[in-house]
């Protein structure tokens, strides 16, 4: 197989897990005010999320990081072309990193509140932003020889706001799940019927933007093309039906790890229908950013390859400990013992 | 202002803001973990509080270099855009390598070092901090080798592709491996850093023992970082000596401007007091000659030649004067700061140490030196590479983004200066707070810790 092909799947792994891992912490976030009454249920919910959020968002600079070793070019146009857009997406993370640490390390009740709304606001800003990102580069971005004809503004049009409510409810879902299963009692349960609830609207936005795809992208031709692609999004879909069935049967982290399948689906369906453009011209197709038009030299691509074959196995062995090692659900004794605790 | 100069302000001060909290990061986490090994190894609780106590100050840190690290990553494509695509063959693998062999191992480990006290053994629990500090210190090798190969790009060549765009591709990956540029300028930044974490430790330790808190935990971990800081100055001068020489072969017009150097000649004096004049392109004080030592230093060899900056056309030499002083004020503070570390040394092995107060708060008052001298260090590296972005290869008004306006990159350097402020306001605040209140807090805490673990 060629080696862009190679990483072209490497890439779209880099994302679905990333969505995956951060998907919950971004959905705890954005659902803190809502599921947590007390300060301390918030400190709990902030807490469960504490000893891995930072370990989930390194995948993401772990997917920036390989656009640029693999797609360079790619990696140059989409984070120029997306400048304001990711320029929220840094403040938004760069606040949330901070405002998790620091919100229990002063005992004030506005430096707590603030906290409190910061935490919102940077789990729903980015899922947002991510969303609007990838469905504009669905749709295509308006970009020829002469460069970029877009603006931040226009990247807000119907279909990137589709997928973006359809990102936001996905994580906030995986977030209510992630703390259903992660902490104890009535937060336990409210999280649960927080899941179940919002599992509703999710559904008919993912019906929504199945449709809309047909209309606004070209994503569908790739699986006319190769119909077993199919199996994505069935398997998507599935997922997705049985997270409602495992949250009404009250199994908790069945349910989890199906919202888990739907979100990587999710992002292999619409990454499948890219291939093998990166980043599509919504004027003419001419001036795709493609795999083979955008990557690094085949030499970088080797050792590219050979480093991730190595090291990627060995971080998720460390991983998988470490969620094993902190796989207790968290309460406020644990929280009040622990004087480092956020 | 155009979209050009913008950028290099928002890269410059993103960087330089990254680089407040990167070198306490790479020297703490070493001390810190010396400290919960000495407790893993004697059970004396004393050190273990050491390891919690600084454990706070180094976690409020931490967390400001994880976010601000981010922004350097995204910044790469969203302002250097030409710069990425013209080098991304190159330059995007140490970056790529970094997050994946350094970034993951230190972001999960420090989670199991802070949520971990209950859950893991003693001795699990030092190796968790230990693998941060190696891997943060490993973060440091591959962006210092992607930034000497910036200043002293090896290994690769350039291709015209069929659209007739060039840029330059790796042939050799081990090259830029053993760049000896890269390689001496990571020996030279993680031992600044070190330098760091010691004048850091002391400083506050300085501070309780003036005021008599808590004397035996203090005394021990003044003592601790001052050998610490001692050794670190010591190579961080031989380091930045050799950092010289490798200056000298790849980047004359850097070298010319650190030492103000205007006629290529032989046998080059270092002058204790010079001013430069760039309009005349002389200097116009040159006193206290020491005969032939910037030969001896940049060449290692006493009649060695130096080029001067006139040899070169104008629009090729760097900036002079921020480049001249920056190295002559980093060198001064480098030589302060190991007759300090001396002092530490000497002095904190008397019984009655505490009674040297003025020493002390002489200490205290150090303790942002080496952070001045990092900030210098870095403008000598950047500054003095201009008006090359990759030397000799590609010049930085080359590398820019081309579709991003001026409003954008108002609006962003606007927004990070704000935030970043932001930032610093709470940072300094958190780190006086829990500087102050000394390790007393910890106490309870701990004991519940030691009553649970296995
Ligand atoms: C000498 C060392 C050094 C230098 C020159 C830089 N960094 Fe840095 N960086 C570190 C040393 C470091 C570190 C010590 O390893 C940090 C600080 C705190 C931490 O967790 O890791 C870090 C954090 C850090 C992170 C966050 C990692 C995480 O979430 O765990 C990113 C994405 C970057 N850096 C990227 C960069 C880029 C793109 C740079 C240059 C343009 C850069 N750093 C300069
Ligand atoms: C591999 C990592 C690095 C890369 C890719 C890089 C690249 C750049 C780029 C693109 C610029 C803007 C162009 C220019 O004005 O020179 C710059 C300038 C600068 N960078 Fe770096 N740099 C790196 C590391 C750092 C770090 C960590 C610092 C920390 C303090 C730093 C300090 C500066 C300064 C002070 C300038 C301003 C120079 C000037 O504008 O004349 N650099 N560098
Ligand atoms: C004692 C004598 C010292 C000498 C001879 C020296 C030498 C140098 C030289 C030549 C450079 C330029 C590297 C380049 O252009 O690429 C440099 C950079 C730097 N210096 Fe120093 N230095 C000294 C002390 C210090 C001290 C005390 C610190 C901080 C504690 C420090 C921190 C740095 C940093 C962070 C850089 C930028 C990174 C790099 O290029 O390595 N230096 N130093």
């Amino acid at each position: 197989m060629e080696l862009q092909i190679t990483w072209f799947i490497l890439w779209s792994v880099l994302w679905a897990v990333y969505f995956m891992l951060d998907g919950f912490v971004l959905g705890t976030g954005m659902l803190s005010g809502m599921l947590g009454k007390s300060d301390m249920e918030k400190r709990v919910l902030v807490n469960s999320v504490g000893p891995v959020w930072n370990g989930n968002e390194v995948w993401l600079i772990t997917a920036g990081g390989a656009t640029f070793a693999a797609f360079p070019t790619t990696y140059a146009l989409m984070f120029s072309y997306l400048y304001t857009a990711l320029l929220l997406l840094l403040f938004a993370l760069i606040i949330r990193g901070v405002a998790f640490e620091f919100r229990g390390k002063v005992d004030n009740p506005s430096w707590k509140l603030s906290s409190d709304v910061a935490i919102i606001l940077s789990g729903f800003v980015p899922a947002l932003l991510f969303g609007v990102a990838f469905g504009n580069i669905f749709e295509g971005l308006p970009m020829d020889g002469s460069g970029y004809h877009g603006s931040f503004l226009a990247l807000l049009n119907p279909y990137g706001l589709v997928t973006g409510v359809l990102f936001v409810l996905l994580f906030a879902v995986h977030g209510a799940l992630y703390a259903s299963v992660k902490t104890n009692g009535e937060l336990s349960s409210r999280a649960r019927r927080m899941a179940g609830n919002l599992w509703i609207p999710l559904l008919i936005v993912a019906v929504v933007f199945l449709g809309y795809t047909k209309f606004a992208t070209r994503l569908y031709d790739n699986y006319f093309k190769w119909p077993v692609l199919l199996l994505i999004p069935v398997i998507a879909v599935a997922a997705l039906i049985a997270v409602k069935y495992f949250t009404v049967k009250d199994a908790m982290f069945k349910a989890f790890a199906s919202s888990c399948v739907t979100i990587v689906f999710v992002t292999f369906t619409g990454v499948a229908g890219l291939f093998p453009s990166l980043i599509p011209s919504s004027i003419d197709p001419a001036y795709n950013l493609t795999i083979f038009n955008s990557s690094s030299s085949q030499y970088t691509l080797v050792i590219m390859t050979a480093v991730a074959v190595i090291f990627v196995p060995i971080v998720i062995a460390y991983k998988v400990w470490v969620y094993r090692v902190f796989r207790a659900r968290v309460d406020e004794k644990e929280v009040l013992s622990n004087s480092e605790a956020y | 202002m155009d979209v050009l100069t913008l950028s290099r302000w928002q890269f410059a001060v993103t960087g330089m803001f990254h680089f407040i909290f990167v070198p306490l990061t790479l020297g703490l986490s070493i001390l810190i973990a010396y400290f919960e090994t000495r407790y893993v190894m004697t059970n004396d609780e004393t050190w273990l509080k050491m390891a919690k106590f600084w454990g706070k100050l180094f976690l409020i840190n931490f967390i400001l270099g994880i976010v601000t690290g981010i922004t350097m990553e995204f910044q790469l494509g969203m302002n250097w855009a030409e710069y990425s695509k013209y080098v991304g063959d190159i330059f995007g693998a140490p970056l790529a390598i970094e997050a994946m062999v350094a970034f993951f191992l230190e972001s999960v480990f420090i989670g199991v070092w802070v949520f971990g006290w209950n859950k893991i053994s003693k001795k699990m629990h030092a190796i968790s901090i230990w693998i941060v500090a190696v891997a943060t210190n490993l973060s440091a090798l591959w962006i210092l080798l992607a930034n000497g190969w910036m200043q002293h790009p090896v290994g690769y060549h350039l291709v015209t592709n069929t659209a007739g765009q060039v840029r330059a591709e790796m042939i050799d990956f081990v090259a830029m491996l053993v760049n000896p540029y890269g390689l001496i300028k990571f020996a030279h930044t993680v031992t600044s850093g070190y330098v760091v974490a010691a004048f850091f430790v002391m400083g506050i330790s300085a501070w309780h023992l003036v005021r008599r808190n808590e004397m035996t935990f203090f005394k021990r971990s003044f003592r601790a970082a001052s050998i610490f800081g001692l050794v670190a100055c010591i190579l961080v001068a031989v380091t930045g000596e050799f950092h010289g020489v490798e200056i000298a072969k790849t980047q004359p017009t850097k070298l010319a401007a650190m030492e103000a150097v205007w006629e290529t000649q032989r046998g080059v004096p270092l002058s204790l007091i010079q001013f430069p004049d760039v309009d005349n392109e002389r200097n116009s004080i040159a006193w206290l000659n020491i005969p032939n030592l910037v030969s001896f230093l940049a060449v290692h060899d006493a009649n060695g030649e130096v080029k001067g900056l006139k040899d070169f056309p104008k629009e090729l030499r760097p900036p002079v004067l921020p480049t001249f002083w920056s190295f002559r004020i980093m060198v001064a503070l480098g030589m302060f700061m190991t007759f300090i570390s001396m002092l530490g040394v000497y002095l904190s092995g008397k019984k009655d140490f505490e009674k040297y107060k003025l020493f002390l708060s002489v200490v205290l008052f150090s303790l942002p030196l080496p952070y001045i001298a990092g900030q210098l260090g870095w403008i000598v590296a950047e500054v003095g590479r201009q008006p090359w972005i990759v030397y000799g290869v590609l010049k930085t008004s080359d590398a820019v983004s081309k579709s991003i306006s001026t409003v954008q990159v108002v609006g962003s350097l606007l927004g990070f200066t704000l935030l970043y402020g932001g930032l610093a306001v709470i940072d300094i605040y958190l780190l006086a707070k829990y500087s102050r209140k000394g390790p007393d807090g910890i106490l309870t805490s701990i004991s519940y810790a030691t009553e649970r673990r296995n």
